[in-house]
């Protein structure tokens, strides 16, 4: 029997009632008073140079109030310290289609609309680099001047691990495969939008809705050139994010900008289909993948190429690289493993992270991959995973130290719930079961900025009516986080969630949080709350045991009353205990912070993502029915297993795998972020293709709870990796439908159509592209790498 | 472009506003701008998404595809009018129940379209229920918790009928 009041309960949650009366304020729903209405002037170019700006016929314009361009904030920014590569707005060069110029500031929407087409911006067109094929190749055309690599190469690495030739070697078999992953869109419903207020006091303060407030907080300062103590970052509920208002953007700095410049609030809300410009999304991924197995099914070694199509800017794509390799040894045994990532740039709006970053292209190609395996071997695919499991508490070969692990679990469950072994291969032509497993980061081991300092802090104040307020840097971006540090410290202090007001995402008022990233709430920011709330109520449990003449460890908290465990008749209120504490002890304030304990990762250079203090896991079954007539995919179900450590709030863990499933069978079918020369050809909810309710699967989620030793009461993550298995679950199922091997993504009626009336077995990449040996670009890659490090020694 | 604000009258929630607007503006512009009704979302303003859904007469209409001159005195129904006084809708504590809200942005939409239906069909089928909120789209939940919500509040409503 659980000993827990609050933890594992199906609550609403906190932020419930303000969703469902209309009384959320999102940043776009925020009046104020004399506030101006702003707009962004946007490329028609993929690649070009701006010659000449001109704002003055915007600037005479009845009801104008001021504009601003990229010469106004110069400042190099970017997610990313290492790898700034970005301005606020446009300067000199535009670099796809879509990408911001010049803000205007008026006094309507409308106004500020109509200026845009009066703002003066003639360009030089250049020739635009679309794809990876041609950004490797180009050395003609450059996106940006100096990356120090060849062409339009943003970033390559390469790591080796064990005896990876030793190991091929030795292996009783090879398999080779190619596999390409489309990029696709986090498409939140609600568009970004920010208000800035610059007050008569010098300080700026931005409501946003953005995943990182504290990074946000620090490329204003950096850009506006104000201090960061005059700068005030409130993140508001998101309205949907998915990783898509996680960098610093050009409509946060203008809104700033332009309310310095007028000493008037501004908005700038932004349209839909500007939004398909401001991406952030998924890369596209080409990858290549070669695995030695005994006839046994044990790997002996594994080379994983990725190819990362950038899009126009860095955003988090050095980060996005490191991904596509380092979680790969997390879930199976693999005793050598060599990963080649390169992510170039291209003229298109930059991609970032979505949902599962960096992780979900690899996954699908390494669990479609694995299902050929298994079927080489003649291996049920669920029996095949479950042979070849990476042990708990061990670590892997490139240095990730795992703690609990639950894949098996999950495996079991997924296996059990639908009858997978019974259907698998017997299922009539045109209908198909495939299985995938996965996992996924309890937050990022590092911070993006190298520090010492803790990367979540809260504090918990208590107050005399025995209320308790959280104050912690998080943002609720609709992952339920409000709910659960609310859940911790009820559950440490014995009182309910609905007794706790959290206050979250203002640099203000709340210790610094890193933000709602890499589904690093729960642990870490849960942890800080744990420690903060675990504070207070050992002064609480002092004051009550001395009021009730017992022994401390005789105390116990829960259902707002502080009690002893051997006559629980014998109680104070918490309120009155809460009283008696601040009474002895002063006031009730205390604080917790959590950074993730040294030594979880390796020792090289790269070793920095893929860390974390605790991976989640997951396993899906989709069923699926394909129409042999039209081609059209139905997932039926997706039955989808996830090891969140431990349910905090099950409603809330139930709906993240609910809606990673939605997410993940979207991109498996439909969603594409797709281009032609340079425009993209979907920017609308009309074209790019979110499945209704009509489309969606029956979804079915289970919770599986392994205990991690370190996450907060036992929690571990649960808002990313249940998307994971979920693409290469429908591509095998298709598979076990209709015989053809889907390598890449989506899976449209047209492919299927096209595979079946010519009796393909397989569609997907052939390899890189026909201007590109991909072996000699990877030999040229690694070539100017090591030059480069030469280079760096020598100069030490 | 602008071209001259005039009066509008509209019956929202039971009470009668009378605003200047720009007449071009659509119902959505003028609940939210004109009226301080910012429960109503915008996603797309193309008709798109759902999330502007309100009702006029009990019927689920786009706000961003109304202009508020065609609506006369057509009554209409955000959701800061779905709760009676204090009283919360069922719709609404059985959404809070089943976390059928993430994000929440999407909800008021599909709180309306939900109350459409069960005003009309008080006991649905789940299919009922997935065609009612089709032109609603959700991003986070994967509808299944809105089905359940639903569901339990279709129970409810029917239980406290004699």
């Amino acid at each position: 029997m659980s000993t827990f009041s609050v933890v594992g309960r199906r609550l609403p949650k906190v932020n419930a009632w303000a969703h469902l009366t209309g009384t959320a304020r999102y940043a776009d729903d925020i009046q104020l008073p004399r506030m101006l209405y702003g707009r962004l002037l946007r490329s028609p170019h993929p690649h070009a140079r701006i010659t000449r700006i001109d704002t003055s016929r915007a600037l005479a314009h009845e009801g104008v109030v001021a504009v601003c361009t990229g010469a106004d904030m110069p400042e190099l920014m970017g997610i990313m310290p290492s790898t700034q590569d970005e301005t606020a707005l446009a300067v000199d060069k535009v670099r796809y289609v879509g990408e911001p110029v010049a803000a205007v500031a008026a006094v309507d929407e409308d106004t500020a609309f109509d200026a845009l087409s009066l703002i003066d911006v003639e360009y030089e067109p250049l020739e635009p680099i679309l794809t990876i094929d041609e950004a490797l190749t180009r050395e003609d055309v450059r996106i940006h001047e100096s990356s120090g690599r060849p062409a339009n190469v943003f970033k390559d690495v390469h790591l080796e691990f064990g005896d990876v030739e030793g190991g091929f070697a030795s292996a009783d078999r090879v398999r080779e495969d190619w596999y390409f992953f489309e990029g696709t869109t986090h498409a939140p419903i609600e568009t970004h939008a920010s208000v800035a207020s610059y007050d008569g006091d010098g300080k700026l303060t931005l409501w946003t809705c953005t995943q990182v407030p504290h990074y946000l907080h620090r490329e204003l300062e950096k850009v506006l050139g104000i201090a960061r103590s005059r700068i005030r970052v409130i993140a508001t509920p998101n309205g949907g994010a998915f990783g898509g208002k996680s960098d610093p953007f050009a409509h946060e700095f203008a809104a700033c900008w332009l309310s310095m410049r007028t000493k008037r609030p501004v908005k700038i809300t932004l349209d839909r289909e500007e939004v398909f410009y401001a991406h952030r999304g998924r890369h596209p991924v080409l990858m290549h993948l070669r695995t030695g197995v005994m006839d046994s099914g044990e790997i002996t070694a594994v080379h994983f190429q990725s190819y990362l199509d950038g899009g126009a800017y860095a955003s988090y794509g050095i980060a996005t690289t490191y991904y596509t390799g380092a979680l790969m040894t997390v879930t199976y045994r693999i005793p050598a493993y060599k990963f080649d990532g390169v992510r170039v740039y291209t003229n298109k709006p930059p991609c970032g992270p979505k949902r599962g970053h960096g992780t979900t292209q690899p996954r699908f190609a390494f669990e479609c991959h694995l299902d050929k395996i298994a079927e080489d071997l003649g291996l049920d695919p669920v029996a095949y995973r479950h042979r070849i499991l990476q042990p708990p508490n061990s670590r892997t070969v490139n240095g990730l130290r795992i703690t609990s692990m639950g894949l098996g679990q999950c495996l079991d469950e997924v296996k059990r719930s639908t009858g997978f072994s019974e259907k698998h291969g017997q299922l009539p032509k045109g209908r198909g079961i495939g299985v995938a497993g996965s996992a996924y980061i309890s937050g990022a081991g590092l911070p993006i900025y190298w520090n010492e300092m803790p990367h979540s802090g809260a504090s918990v104040k208590i107050d005399r009516g025995g209320g308790v307020t959280v104050y912690c840097g998080t943002a609720e971006i609709g992952q339920g986080s409000d709910m659960v540090l609310a859940v911790v410290a009820a559950e440490q202090l014995g009182v309910l969630p609905e007794d706790v007001h959290v206050v979250s995402g203002d640099t203000a008022l709340a210790p610094v949080d890193l933000g709602s990233y890499s589904s690093r709430v729960t642990f870490m920011a849960g942890n800080a709350v744990h420690e903060a709330a675990g504070r207070l109520k050992a002064l609480i449990v002092e004051a009550a045991a001395a009021k009730l003449g017992i022994p401390a460890d005789r105390v116990a908290l829960a259902q707002r009353r502080v009690f002893d465990l051997a006559d629980p008749s014998r109680a104070l209120s918490f309120a009155e205990a809460a009283v008696l504490a601040e009474s002895k002890n002063g006031t009730l304030v205390s604080a917790g912070s959590y950074k993730p304990p040294k030594g979880i990762g390796g020792d090289y250079k790269g070793a920095g993502v893929g860390p974390s203090p605790a991976y989640s896991y997951q396993a899906a079954v989709a069923e699926v029915s394909v129409d042999l007539e039209t081609g059209v995919v139905t997932v039926d179900r997706i039955t989808n297993a996830h090891d969140c450590g431990r349910a905090l709030n099950p409603p809330n863990v139930e709906g993240q795998i609910e809606g990673s499933a939605y997410m993940g069978y979207g991109e498996a079918i439909a969603e594409e972020q797709v281009f032609r020369g340079g425009l993209h050809k979907k920017p609308s909810l009309l074209e790019y293709k979110l499945p209704t309710s009509l489309d969606t699967p029956d979804l079915r989620a289970i919770v599986v709870e392994t205990v991690d030793p370190e996450g907060p009461f036992g929690a571990k993550e649960a808002g990313e990796g249940p998307l994971n298995p979920v693409v290469p679950a429908i591509a095998n199922a298709v598979y076990d439908a209709i015989g053809v091997r889907f390598d890449e993504t989506p899976i449209t009626p047209a492919k299927v159509l096209d595979a079946l009336q010519k009796n393909k077995g397989r569609v997907g990449p052939e390899g890189l592209g026909s201007q590109t040996d991909p072996k000699a670009a990877l030999r040229r890659l690694t070539a100017t790498t090591d030059a480069r490090e030469k280079k760096k020694v020598g100069a030490r | 472009m602008n071209v001259g604000k005039v009066l509008v009258t509209l019956r929202v929630n039971g009470e009668s506003h009378t605003v200047a607007a720009e007449p071009h503006h659509t119902l959505l512009e003028v609940l939210r701008e004109e009226m301080g009704l910012t429960g109503t979302k915008h996603g797309c303003e193309l008709g798109e998404c759902g999330a502007c859904t309100v009702l006029v007469d009990g019927v689920p209409v786009l706000s961003c595809l109304t202009l508020p001159l065609e609506l006369g005195d057509a009554e209409v129904t955000t959701v800061e009018g779905l709760a009676s006084g204090p009283e919360l809708h069922p719709l609404q504590t059985a959404f809070a129940e089943e976390g059928a809200a993430q994000c929440g942005y999407c909800t008021p939409g599909m709180l309306l379209s939900a109350k459409a239906l069960l005003d009309t069909t008080p006991a649905p089928s789940r299919d009922q229920i997935a065609r009612a909120i089709a032109g609603n789209l959700c991003r986070c939940t994967g509808y299944t918790a809105i089905y359940e919500a639903v569901e339990k509040a279709a129970a409810v409503m029917g239980a406290k009928v004699p």
